[in-house]
């Protein structure tokens, strides 16, 4: 039960973009396209899940025992970048198909502060053990995917209407984000 | 942006024809999460321009030590120090504070702007302009937050900086506003009547122009009859 809520919780209740507003970068500057959002979504899946497994890690078992907990934030990006790094070498090495989908994303996921907001969640007062972070990496990442490839379909259908000049681009996003933002604030409402 | 650029235009550039909020569309996270009201703006505001002048200034002062291949990681360690003395301090010194923002303090390494104008400008200028670029970007990115807030908070709760009148008796509050949903809404308005002044302003220029031009023609026209006539 607890691992259900946890799940439906990182992916629709407390949603990354449309609830808490991180993440939002990526989310206007790659959302044109259905099939660029998705590479973007699942690149985000794969890096927000092995960053808090990694994260989470050196947080307990190297930072809190040495009582440099304020180094945190140094660590945690850098562990991040890291692990970007890395994974771009290793999709590119075993998997060049992969790689070329995913192409300019995967060195931007660095930048994503949805990242490091769920690296930070997870060792800031939530109690969570290394399976449950993991989890909550992997379905806030699911939750940001959802978010993305929902915006990039409706965007699809908007490049063909008739909008006024000055709601252009950017405007007409964050107004269709607003109203997207609006469906997925019911879901706060839930209990169980 | 390897052109040199005045202090006069940097200001401009940073405050208003290259605002980091509304023209370059960077850093829109804290924008849309802090911005439920005025006091909250300013304070993500001036932490991000602390942060932003800083980096800058250490950034353009190594940018001939800093070999190519690994400046992200080295303006990474950079940002993150001083987005580090930022959070102790304010944690000492203004624990409200810091708890009203949050996460979002910390978010400031990833913040877009900082790495943009590490990258695009202090990479390439001298330390004074980088500071100065800082600076001003800082300031602009203030500036926005505060607008937004400001809109936000009196919609929503009818104050302004948390003082004033009670306004419920004009508009009745709109909590909506103070929710993720209104950031997004005020965001995108906002910014489309920027667009819509922007471009009512290069259009006035533009027939400005064609005037004077006209004018210019008729006039040489005018001239040549002249002429001729003589």
């Amino acid at each position: 039960m607890e691992t259900f809520l946890l799940i439906f919780g990182a992916i629709l209740v407390n949603n990354y973009v449309l609830v808490q507003s991180i993440g939002i970068c990526p989310f206007l500057g790659v959302s044109k396209k259905t099939d660029t959002a998705l590479g973007m979504g699942m690149a985000v899946i794969f890096v927000m899940s092995l960053a808090s497994l990694f994260t989470f890690s050196v947080y307990t078992w190297v930072l809190v025992p040495l009582k440099l907990e304020y180094l945190r934030t140094i660590a945690f990006i850098l562990i991040i970048a890291a692990l970007v790094q890395i994974v771009e070498m290793v999709i590119k090495r075993f998997s060049p198909t992969l790689y070329s989908a995913l192409g300019v994303y995967l060195p931007l996921i660095t930048t994503n502060c949805a990242v490091l907001a769920v690296a930070l969640a997870n060792v800031d007062g939530s109690g969570y053990n290394l399976f449950q972070a993991f989890l909550n990496g992997m379905c806030s990442g699911i939750g940001f995917t959802l978010a993305i490839v929902l915006m990039s379909g409706i965007r699809e259908k908007l490049a063909r209407c008739d909008i006024p000049a000055s709601f252009k681009g950017f405007p007409i996003t964050l107004i269709t984000a607003a109203l997207m933002s609006m469906a997925f604030a019911v879901f706060s409402g839930m209990t169980f | 942006m390897a052109k040199k650029m005045s202090l006069k235009q940097v200001a401009k550039a940073g405050l208003l024809s290259e605002n980091p909020v509304f023209r370059l569309v960077l850093g829109t996270c804290p924008t849309l999460a802090v911005t439920t009201s005025a006091l909250n703006g300013v304070s993500m505001g001036l932490a991000t321009t602390f942060v932003l002048f800083f980096s800058n200034l250490i950034i353009s002062a190594l940018k001939h030590v800093i070999p190519d291949k690994v400046r992200i990681p080295c303006y990474i360690v950079i940002i993150a120090t001083f987005v580090t003395i930022v959070e102790m301090v304010m944690q000492k010194f203004l624990p409200d504070l810091y708890d009203s923002l949050g996460v979002f303090i910390s978010l400031i390494v990833v913040n877009c702007i900082i790495f943009a104008r590490a990258e695009s400008f202090a990479s390439a200028n001298p330390v004074l302009l980088s500071m100065a670029d800082g600076l001003f970007m800082g300031l602009g990115f203030t500036g926005s937050l505060v607008l937004l807030g400001g809109i936000r908070e009196i919609l929503s709760n009818g104050t302004f900086f948390g003082l004033g009148a009670d306004l419920s008796a004009w508009f009745p509050k709109m909590e909506v506003f103070g929710l993720t949903v209104g950031g997004f809404l005020t965001f995108g308005l906002v910014m489309a009547l920027i667009n819509h002044l922007a471009d009512r302003r290069t259009k006035k220029a533009e027939a400005r122009k064609a005037e004077a031009q006209k004018a210019e023609v008729q006039k040489a026209e005018a001239a040549r009859s002249g002429a001729k006539e003589g």
